[in-house]
């Protein structure tokens, strides 16, 4: 499902002594099936943009078209659910909106919403436990029982269980430890594979956008400052650096190296496993040269 | 609507009324909720709004923004005037179209109610335009404190309420975080029939409870590693301070109860 | 060097009466000499934050001392000790006592009943610290994560401690925040040679310690200097950390037959390497 902002802005309250514009004019078209990265500092409007996703907020001028459905300023907005279950969205620290007795009926609450039958909801959330690498046996518990990771995990579920075709993910593993995050980030790129989803990392992490997005766009005072592939974002520290941004590590590493060996490697690496590669071929060619 | 409104919110400033001392604000008003009872003549009520007109000149809130943001008080202000006016069958007639009857009294019963009603509205806005919340608990905290003797928890009060104070915006967000959430898994609490919307609040304030304990469990951790042990022993960093501007607020007080008192009829 | 904490064979459990849950904290010896910064380790539920509460009195271990500038820690001295040890938690908001910034400052010295005009003095020289004496009147929600951080490191500097401890105080903050704590505490190191504690998972902020101290399932599995912990290299792996990013790429290039001359915690000194081995003619 292609999703596209033309000429969005937003202002919080509108029309008071207390508006404060956060979105002005943002284009960004993000198509069906992609790894879509959003970058910018706090405050810079990510969040903003991301409660657009799914029409939470409306645009205050421009249009938004998610799917086959448009969203223009000043018109009303009737029936906003097809949307919302079509475009799930893992707000930042996603247990605090556990709420029901057992973590099953957590997990059903949003499918149900949408008009899904328990039986199938149900079977729906048997299946995703196991998928989110929890024991069945959670199910029955008290999700104010769980450790603060599961519960996530659980939260995860709950979204994942309305099955929707977009995923918006807003900085999925903050507070996590390395090997939480490294499994959370690893469960949605599984995801995005197999269920050819469109997924939408909105992040600070230049380290996550390089290694997982396919897609990179920097958001920056409201605008949308930057859109390209994270080797033409990532391979332009000056304009980065504008922004107040920084190139991954292992770009900034890349770069180093280059400037003390004097010459450039192959291709910009956004891995490690690549950069290493990359530097065994030209330590190859160092010796063959000799 | 509640974002227009003004009613109990903090506009910083630097004018002569922000300047004041909490506590001379804060016994200002509380005298003049009993002053303004004094007037009793077209004379007395003129003077109140004249003085409440001056009060808010000096303070430099903009009229027309009072005026704006108390729309909601204002509506009910008139709805009292109109009651006045067609209930209140005394005096000589003054104006008949059809079943409307309008007498003198009623008129005059009208005018003086809405004044009362505006001045003091005016007079509490500016008290609370003009003092942050912290301030406005210091002034209450040091003006309370005889009530100590009376075992009155007054330190405490004070406390509680800097940290409700201070917690407000954290928990306005936050509701509007989980809010957002749960509408994204299809929740919907601003449509449907009234049975419905009700059952759409548990999905809110269960985790806004949840996080609030959360927080507060948080909060008293970190103040007991701080050292907090109660109000006993401990000493003030925000000290308040009584100078002349605020002796001269009291002077004009008497002043006017005085001559509110004179010119009553 | 003096000591200024020790913990000697500390045993503790959130549930005293069950004997088949496992104790939160096993068997767990360490000390901390003044002036130095120890970085405890570990992933979320290996034991760390509960040895933080056990070192400030907020829990009582069930066996074992804790030493305080070799005084054994009890509920009488609980208020004297925690006045030399400034703590600062993860969470940014739930920290945040005071109405504005030099209200939250100090607060510590409030309940400490220092008379006002030291407060004033305290409360400016500290906020200069951290670099956050122009916003002195700025209320909580105005300002960034760092920024409310660097607040609470300042309100325990006002108290003049022994000792800072920083529980996951940066696991919250975006990057730039996370920069912005640890420059302060760098810089407080190198003005004032403060002692400091921190607990985290956050590897990048484990380098610039003296000495580590990894926790796993409540145990202390390794102690030393950042490069000899990082030794262990899967063993940490295993147990849910990660490597620093120089010492992945080392890895990755000797499994790939690039000569180095040895691990490297850090990017510069692994550039260096390549350079002389590989390129240097």
């Amino acid at each position: 499902m292609d999703i596209q902002l033309q000429k969005v802005s937003y202002a919080y309250a509108k029309g008071t002594p207390f508006e404060k514009r956060a979105l002005f004019d943002v284009e960004l078209a993000i198509p069906s099936g992609s790894y879509q990265a959003i970058i910018g500092h706090t405050g810079s409007g990510k969040s903003t943009i991301l409660q657009h996703l799914n029409a939470l907020l409306k645009p205050t001028e421009g249009a938004l078209q998610i799917g086959d459905r448009t969203i223009t300023a000043g018109k009303k907005a009737k029936d906003l659910k097809p949307v919302r279950q079509k475009v799930g969205i893992v707000f930042q620290f996603p247990e605090h909106q556990l709420f029901e007795e057992t973590v099953l009926k957590d997990i059903i609450f949003g499918p149900m919403n949408f008009g899904v039958s328990e039986q199938e909801a149900t079977k729906r959330a048997h299946k995703l436990i196991e998928l989110v690498g929890l024991p069945h046996t959670i199910l029955e518990k008290s999700p104010f029982d769980l450790s603060g990771g599961q519960m996530r995990r659980v939260a995860i579920a709950g979204v994942l269980a309305m099955e929707p075709e977009v995923i918006v993910l807003d900085e999925p593993t903050a507070g996590l430890d390395p090997r939480g995050r490294k499994e959370i980030m690893d469960l949605f790129l599984q995801l995005h594979k197999e269920r050819n989803l469109t997924t939408i990392l909105v992040t600070h992490s230049m380290e996550d956008a390089a290694r997982y997005a396919d897609r990179i766009a920097i958001m920056h005072e409201g605008k949308c400052v930057l859109t390209g592939s994270p080797e033409e974002i990532f391979g332009n520290a000056e304009k980065l650096a504008t922004y107040r941004l920084e190139a991954p590590r292992i770009v900034r590493f890349q770069r180093e190296l280059e400037a003390k060996i004097g010459r450039r490697l192959q291709t910009l690496c956004l891995t490690e496993e690549e950069l290493a590669r990359a530097i065994t071929a030209a330590v190859r060619e160092e010796r063959a040269g000799q | 609507m509640m974002e227009k409104m003004i009613f109990g919110r903090f506009m910083p400033g630097d004018s002569f009324v922000h300047k004041l001392d909490p506590r001379s604000k804060l016994l200002f008003v509380f005298a003049f909720i009993f002053i303004v009872f004094f007037a009793n003549n077209p004379v007395t009520y003129a003077g109140l709004l004249v003085f409440a007109l001056l009060v808010i000149f000096v303070s430099r809130i903009k009229l027309y923004f009072l005026i704006n943001g108390l729309k909601p008080v204002i509506i009910l202000m008139v709805f009292t005037f109109l009651l006045h006016i067609f209930f209140t069958k005394e005096g000589n007639p003054i104006f008949e179209w059809k079943f409307i009857h309008v007498y003198e009294e009623g008129l005059r019963q009208g005018i003086f109610i809405s004044i009362r009603f505006l001045v003091l509205v005016f007079m509490t806005s500016i008290l609370t335009l003009t003092t942050s919340p912290i301030s406005i608990t210091d002034g209450l905290e040091v003006l309370l404190n005889p009530f100590k003797k009376l075992k009155l928890p007054v330190h405490e009060l004070a406390l509680m309420m800097s940290i409700s104070l201070r917690f407000i915006p954290t928990l306005m967000d936050e509701t509007d975080k989980i809010m957002k959430a749960q509408m994204a898994r299809g929740s919907d609490i601003s449509t449907g029939p009234i049975k419905e919307r009700v059952k759409a609040v548990v999905p809110l304030l269960v985790p806004l409870f949840v996080s609030a304990f959360k927080r507060a469990e948080d909060l008293a951790t970190a103040m007991e590693v701080r050292g907090y042990r109660g109000g006993e022993g401990r000493t003030r960093y925000r000290q308040l301070k009584w100078d002349g501007k605020d002796t001269l607020a009291m002077i004009l007080l008497v002043a006017m109860t005085a001559l509110l008192i004179t010119l009553r009829s | 060097m003096d000591e200024i904490l020790s913990l000697d064979h500390i045993t503790f459990t959130y549930s005293p009466d069950e004997p088949n849950v496992k104790n939160a904290v096993e068997d767990v010896s360490f000390t901390v000499h003044e002036g130095e910064w120890i970085a405890i380790v570990g992933h979320n539920g290996s034991g760390k934050s509960t040895i933080a509460r056990l070192m400030n009195g907020l829990l009582f271990p069930q066996q074992g001392t804790i030493k305080v500038m070799n005084e054994p820690l009890t509920e009488e001295n609980l208020w004297e000790i925690r006045s030399q040890m400034g703590m600062v938690f993860q969470n940014p908001d739930n920290q945040f006592v005071g109405a504005t910034v030099q209200d939250d400052v100090a607060f510590a010295l409030e309940n400490n009943g220092i008379p006002y005009k030291e407060m004033v003095k305290r409360v400016h020289e500290a906020l200069q610290q951290v670099k956050m004496d122009q916003l002195l009147n700025h209320e909580p929600q105005h300002l960034s994560g760092g920024q409310k951080q660097r607040v609470a490191i300042a309100g325990a500097l006002a108290l003049k401690p022994r000792l800072l401890i920083l529980d996951e105080a940066t696991s919250m903050l975006d990057p730039q925040g996370r920069a912005e704590v640890l420059a302060t505490v760098q810089a407080l190191r190198e003005e004032t040679g403060l002692t400091v504690l921190s607990i985290t998972h956050d590897l990048e902020e484990a380098i610039l310690a003296d000495r580590m101290l990894f926790m796993n399932g409540g145990e202390k599995f390794a102690e030393g200097t950042p490069s000899e912990i990082f030794a262990l290299g899967d063993q940490l792996l295993d147990l849910g950390l990660d490597l620093p990013f120089a010492m992945k790429l080392t890895k990755l290039l000797k499994q790939d037959g690039v000569e180095l001359q040895g691990e490297h915690m850090t990017e510069e000194e692994l550039v260096n390497d390549l350079w002389t081995s590989n390129f240097k003619k």
